[in-house]
């Protein structure tokens, strides 16, 4: 019985459909019984609608085979067309979206199915445009030298002038996202060394995004200091809160340091929650100053698509989203430029030995206690830079924003993203951030993509979208040594996949 | 001159005697083998020896004076003690020449500061580094693998790899563990040549072997150990004819 189904599931024509019904009985309950769309959102609502659900999957498990066929066949330089192509594609759908090409064209993409699933499309061609974009890994294994690398003279200033710019064409929710977006990728990346690098799995590093939080918001209440000084502060006492964590763990690994890191980040909120003479407990802390830059200037006479009130306002206090807009960009680009360097460095070398193999690190002559204790520390101060510029952000903080979902998230930004690959985790960060966003019409259903997305995105690219095979040995259990052929079975089909 | 030597060292796992109050004598400059049946604590002495356990009692000596009881492996290394493993231990997701950078760690200074400012020290530090590493390469015969990732790597070139990445730390003292386990009679005698070559480098060599040809065609000494306990030291050719020895490998009929 077993092997029967087992076949016919292994059989190209049965596959789909099987999926489709397995993802459509799995989302029954929820279509029966919610409809964010009717008056009364809860109640039966009849289960057609899991139909709907049925179709999709089949749809795009369909396309995926098609996929699966084409694509290995393709030489080198198709896939680069396809790229191309991918990457022109997606820019026209944003732009469309925009409204650049007309109102009327907008309306009828929308007309059509709807803007967050045209966005979703964007979506598609984007990764088709990574995917033909990024070389796969060089034939022997080695890591190959990347679009990046090759092409690092130009993209870089090009791609600095593009973020300098683009906050021009965002309105005042674009712009929000784009900052929450640094946001995460600030503390992705700083999770990234952690869990990515020196593979010490961390399920409490909110704790140190509440502390940059909390330092501010605290200091700012109590002596009045600014932002500008706090932030380095934040990140500084978040780094001692790291090495702290860091002490009594040293000596665990795999799941109880999972554990112990996940009881840590709760501690912290809870100690937030309760101490409320210090902290004013659930109720937060109100009013926390933004950032003020110490000079303003009024430009004015603007055309009114660069700002409907006709007037720039550069410097002064930064209340709007594009202000803060360029402060989170400019801590990005710190974060980015260090954890980089680090990443390639003695040190980073070292946590990359400690991930793949403690012991052979050791007897290398890698102080495991010092590098460990590096990691925690330099991970955690991106937490705490992220945290400050948070407080400064919101102007109100509760334990609340700082729960263990919270952790989840950023973990599950630096493995979508492909853990140990900064692009890749910041490309994760952008994913989680905005993917909710424009899904946002779907309402109800946006947890359910989400995690469909979450967990396809587990079964057929396991490292990540960016292909570097880099990958913890931790979430693949246990102290094996890697499987040798790991990367190469992210090109062959699904089903072989599954086999293996 | 003395180079390491162990007194009395031993180790037990609850009431097994793995190392049994062993004293071995290695003198600068020799290629050392040690031998005994599965099971001897020929491993296990090793790791004792580089701090990986603890010992239950007895001492090791470090040029005659330092004694390396208490030292974290790390420590051992950076004192001139290098090892490789028996079932391999690659850095499997880094390169063969990461690998051996990997190694120099502890011969290397730059922090956190130089790496982030990229310190006129550091760069060249890390220049020599690369330089340092692609010439241990070419050594063991694995330049043309520079950029293979270690699990990408054959049998027998992960083998070498790893004592590329063990010379890096720059040892006085080598330990292989079974260094040519799963090789083939080519890579064997290109093994034997390249041991020569790190005794000749001024290194001195223990090596964990079951390859009979390779330990008696190489080694000034053979230490043998059996249940524990050294059960005899000499010269090869000695040690071939000895009755206790034959006794331990064939068992005690065959020595009767």
């Amino acid at each position: 019985m077993a092997a029967i189904v087992r076949r016919a599931l292994d059989t190209p024509a049965v596959r789909p459909w099987a999926l489709g019904l397995w993802f459509g009985l799995l989302s029954l309950p929820l279509m029966i019984t919610s409809d964010p769309g009717y008056q009364d959102p809860y109640g039966y609502h009849g289960a057609h609608r899991a139909l709907y659900v049925f179709a999709t999957v089949v749809v795009v498990a369909y396309l995926w085979q098609v996929d699966q066929a084409i694509w290995p066949r393709l030489s080198p330089a198709g896939r680069k067309r396809v790229g191309i192509a991918a990457l022109v594609l997606t820019v026209l759908t944003v732009l469309a979206l925009r409204d650049v090409f007309g109102q009327a064209l907008h309306g009828t993409l929308a007309g059509v199915g709807g803007e967050g699933l045209v966005y979703l499309l964007a979506g598609v061609f984007l990764v088709y445009a990574l995917r033909g974009l990024t070389p796969d890994t060089t034939a022997d294994g080695g890591a190959g030298p990347g679009v990046w690398q090759r092409h690092r003279r130009w993209l870089a200033p090009v791609g600095l002038v593009v973020l300098l710019v683009a906050p021009i064409f965002m309105n005042r929710y674009t712009a929000d996202v784009a900052v929450q977006v640094g946001i995460y990728i600030t503390l992705a990346l700083g999770l990234n060394i952690v869990v990515g690098l020196a593979g010490l799995l961390d399920l409490g590093y909110v704790a140190f995004y509440a502390v940059g939080a909390y330092t501010y918001g605290l200091l700012s209440q109590g002596l009045g200091i600014p932002f500008w000084y706090a932030l380095p502060l934040g990140g500084v006492l978040a780094a001692i809160f790291g090495v702290l964590l860091g002490i009594p763990v040293l000596r665990l690994r795999g799941d109880y340091l999972a554990i112990v890191t996940l009881g840590f980040g709760e501690i912290i909120r809870i100690v937030l929650n309760n101490w409320d003479e210090v902290t004013n407990g659930p109720n937060g802390i109100l009013g926390i100053p933004k950032p003020k830059l110490p000079f303003e200037f009024v430009i004015p006479g603007v055309p009114e698509w660069l700002d409907p009130a006709g007037e720039l306002v550069i410097g002064g206090v930064l209340r709007t989203p594009h202000g803060l807009y360029y402060v989170i960009l400019a801590i990005v680009l710190f974060t980015v430029f260090v954890v980089n360097r680090l990443n390639n460095s003695r040190i980073g070398r070292a946590w990359i030995a400690l991930r793949e193999d403690e012991v052979a690190a050791e007897a290398m002559g890698i102080d495991t206690t010092k590098t460990k204790l590096l990691a925690f520390g330099l991970g955690a101060t991106w937490a705490g830079f992220a945290g400050t510029f948070f407080a400064a952000k919101q102007s109100f903080i509760s334990p609340e924003s700082f729960t263990f979902f919270e952790s989840v998230i950023i973990l599950s930004m630096v493995v979508l993203g492909g853990m140990g690959s900064i692009p890749g985790v910041m490309l994760g960060a952008a994913a989680l951030v905005v993917l909710p966003e424009i899904t946002r019409e779907f309402a109800l259903y946006r947890t359910l993509i989400f995690g469909l997305a979450m967990v396809a995105m587990m079964v057929l690219r396991p490292q990540g979208f960016v292909g570097s095979a880099r990958r913890a040995v931790e979430l693949r259990g246990g102290d094996e040594p890697p499987a040798v052929k790991d990367e190469a079975a992210t090109d062959q089909s699904l089903y072989e996949a599954q086999r293996r | 001159m003395k180079l390491l030597e162990t007194r009395g060292l031993s180790r037990y796992f609850g009431g097994l005697k793995a190392v049994d109050k062993v004293d071995m004598v290695i003198e600068e400059g020799a290629i050392v083998g040690l031998i005994g049946p599965n099971g001897a604590g020929k491993t296990t002495l090793f790791n004792t020896i580089t701090g990986l356990y603890a010992p239950t009692e007895g001492d090791v000596i470090f040029r005659e004076t330092e004694s390396l009881v208490g030292l974290r492996p790390s420590q051992v290394t950076s004192r001139g003690l290098a090892r490789t493993f028996q079932n391999i231990r690659l850095f499997a997701e880094m390169t063969a020449l990461e690998n051996v950078m990997v190694g120099a760690h502890c011969r290397t200074r730059a922090g956190v500061i130089g790496a982030v400012f990229r310190t006129r020290a550091q760069r060249e530090e890390e220049r020599a580094l690369v330089r340092r590493a692609r010439e241990l390469l070419d050594f063991v015969g694995l330049g043309r693998h520079a950029d293979t990732w270690a699990k990408n790597l054959p049998y027998g070139d992960q083998r070498r790899l790893e004592i590329a990445r063990a010379l890096a730390t720059d040892p006085a003292l080598l330990l292989l563990d079974e260094p040519a386990a799963g090789m083939n009679p080519q890579e064997t005698a290109a093994l034997m040549d390249l041991i020569r070559r790190i005794r000749d480098s001024g290194r001195t060599v223990l090596l964990i072997e079951h390859h009979m040809k390779l330990v008696m065609g190489i080694c000034e000494k053979v230490v043998v150990l059996d249940h524990g306990v050294k059960i005899a030291e000499g010269p090869p050719a000695e040690i071939q004819r000895n009755p206790k020895v034959i006794g331990a490998y064939l068992g005690q009929e065959a020595s009767a």
